[in-house]
């Protein structure tokens, strides 16, 4: 418990010694408030944006395209990764190529998205997918080709057919690594999202970014990161306490010894 | 239960020899071509110096790797694929993780068809005999390495197979815990007397439990060098069971047979390296 408190003490110091450090070069002239805004305005701004509402409905188009990216990227990264993993030559076949889309840098396929899609969020929302079905297709292919050997005999000598074993024991293991890379599934959907709308759109938390960096108001940058930082926090804290009800049965990463 | 055939050992391996192939193209001959049985209702220890291939002969009786050479008879009939009839303990930890030991009992009877009430109430009625019905709840790796073990042992029994093949069942676990489970194991065992095929590198285990003790000897090439009866009767208390002087007679002989079996396999290892 005390730690527990030690350590969000120090959490919140962090913090506030960036943003004394911030102001106060602002104060004494070493950080031009033109270029890097100050704490403050930048706390106001926001404050203004929920407070009259306009921000709404842009945090909501981000959350509609994140989300939408997450389950459909998932979904597919799962099927694939479960398909391919049983299927030795299949997966050699594909394996260069997989490697290759997935090495590509992403941005550059948001313009023939946009083209491809429209305007609207659904091209967003497919940058989103060509992250997040990366990161769970391999999780669950490697997921479901190391399982452990010992597992299978024993599946095999209990007497379960091939579909009994995808159901106890391929599937359990494909999703325990699925959810090791949700965090970071969840983060890439965010980022395809936000980046297709810097890119071209006229909606969402990056279009707000990228109409302030028109206007060289950094103020209404630095706000709209902290935007995208809460709501990346939120996020992520739900996505904990989904996967510690979904997996009650894996061990407790939190290391006790810290606390003793 | 099925009657077996009165002549018909429940095992048979018939001049069983198994070569591995390694991922470098060459074959590594594990163990030569061996005879071995155990009865129904026989419980036969087999014990040999590390890497000789006891595990590898527990695999073929389960119809987890096919022989190279040989066949393997159950109940006289030969076995081709999964031995339907046998129940494995395997050496190292095979319990699922995301299952509860409760789960992880019944589920040998769920995949067979039982409904899932009576299954989870027969693995229930089963982790009471291993002592751990106040676990019931708990996954894997909430549970010690010798609660995990029983709780192995129910998954095996609950399913009431006709061969029991146990690898170092109790290989991890410490001296006296050993000695409990053994206990445990020959009350469960006395009652309905399956066929059971017990690895152990322990040679004192080997004695206390079994009808029969067989002896490999070091690999490559593993051969049965030794196979001897222990005339002890039972009920045995297996810590008590120690002190009799047959049983050391016994001990001594065996001791004699497997220690320079013992000495070749760690030359061999040194070879190698
Ligand atoms: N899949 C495999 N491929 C190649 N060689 C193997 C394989 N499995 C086992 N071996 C080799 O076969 C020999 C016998 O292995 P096995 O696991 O049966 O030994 P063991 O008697 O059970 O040993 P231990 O008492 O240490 O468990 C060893 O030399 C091992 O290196
Ligand atoms: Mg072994």
């Amino acid at each position: 418990m005390r730690s527990r408190f030690v350590l969000t003490f120090w959490q919140i110091l962090v913090l506030l010694g960036f943003l004394l450090f911030w102001h106060f070069g602002g104060v004494f002239g070493y950080l031009d408030p033109f270029f890097f805004s100050r704490p403050w305005d930048v706390l106001v701004r926001t404050w203004n944006d929920f407070v009259s509402g306009v921000i709404w409905r842009h945090l909501w188009i981000t959350l509609v395209e994140t989300i939408l990216a997450f389950v459909i990227g998932s979904v597919g990264g799962v099927l694939a990764g479960f398909w391919l993993a049983r299927r030795e030559l299949l997966s050699a076949v594909f394996q260069p190529y997989l490697k290759a889309v997935n090495a590509m840098p992403r941005v550059v396929l948001a313009p023939i998205f946009a083209l491809w899609f429209g305007l609207g969020i659904w091209s967003k929302v497919a940058l989103g997918v060509t992250l997040v079905f990366f990161i769970v297709f391999f999780a669950v292919f490697q997921g479901v080709k190391e399982v452990s050997p010992v597992l299978v005999a024993n599946a095999r000598m209990l007497g379960m057919n091939e579909r009994q074993m995808l159901r106890h024991l391929y599937l359990p293991a494909a999703l325990s690594w699925m959810f090791a890379s949700l965090h970071t599934a969840v983060g890439f959907a965010l980022v395809g999202a936000v980046v297709g709308e810097y890119l071209g759109s006229a909606a969402g938390l990056g279009y707000r970014i990228q109409q302030a960096e028109g206007s060289f108001d950094v103020t209404g940058v630095f706000s709209g990161m902290l935007v995208l930082a809460i709501f990346v926090l939120l996020i992520d804290a739900l996505v904990t306490l989904v996967e510690r009800r979904l997996l009650v049965w894996r061990p407790q990463p939190v290391a006790t010894g810290i606390q003793g | 239960m099925p009657e077996p055939s009165a002549n018909e050992p429940a095992v048979r391996l018939e001049g069983v020899s198994i070569t591995y192939r390694l991922a470098d193209g060459s074959r590594y001959p594990a163990v030569a071509p061996v005879d071995l049985s155990v009865a129904t209702g026989e419980f036969v220890a087999l014990v040999g110096p590390t890497g000789c291939g006891k595990s590898t002969l527990l695999n073929v009786v389960a119809g987890l790797v096919s022989p190279s050479t040989g066949r393997v008879r159950i109940d006289g009939v030969a076995l081709s694929g999964i031995n339907p009839r046998a129940g494995y303990l395997f050496q190292q930890e095979a319990l699922f993780p995301w299952k509860t030991a409760l789960d992880n009992v019944s589920l040998g009877l769920e995949v067979r068809g039982v409904p899932k009430s009576e299954a989870r109430a027969r693995a229930r009625s089963w982790l009471e005999r291993v002592g751990l019905a106040a676990f019931a709840d708990r996954y894997p790796h909430q549970l010690s390495g010798g609660q995990k073990k029983r709780v192995g042992l129910a998954q095996v029994l609950c399913r009431d197979p006709a061969i029991l093949l146990m690898d170092e069942p109790f290989g991890p676990l410490d001296a006296q815990t050993r000695t409990i489970m053994g206990d445990l194991l020959l009350e469960l065992w006395s009652a309905d007397r399956k066929a059971v095929l017990f690895v152990t590198h322990d040679l004192e285990e080997a004695i206390a439990l079994a009808d029969r003790v067989v002896i490999m000897s070091a690999g490559p090439e593993a051969r049965i060098i030794g196979d001897h009866p222990v005339p002890i009767p039972r009920p045995r208390d297996t810590h008590e069971v120690r002190l009799t002087p047959t049983f050391l007679d016994i001990h001594r002989t065996l001791w004699h047979e497997l220690r320079a079996e013992v000495i070749k396999s760690y030359r061999q290892g040194e070879k190698i390296d």
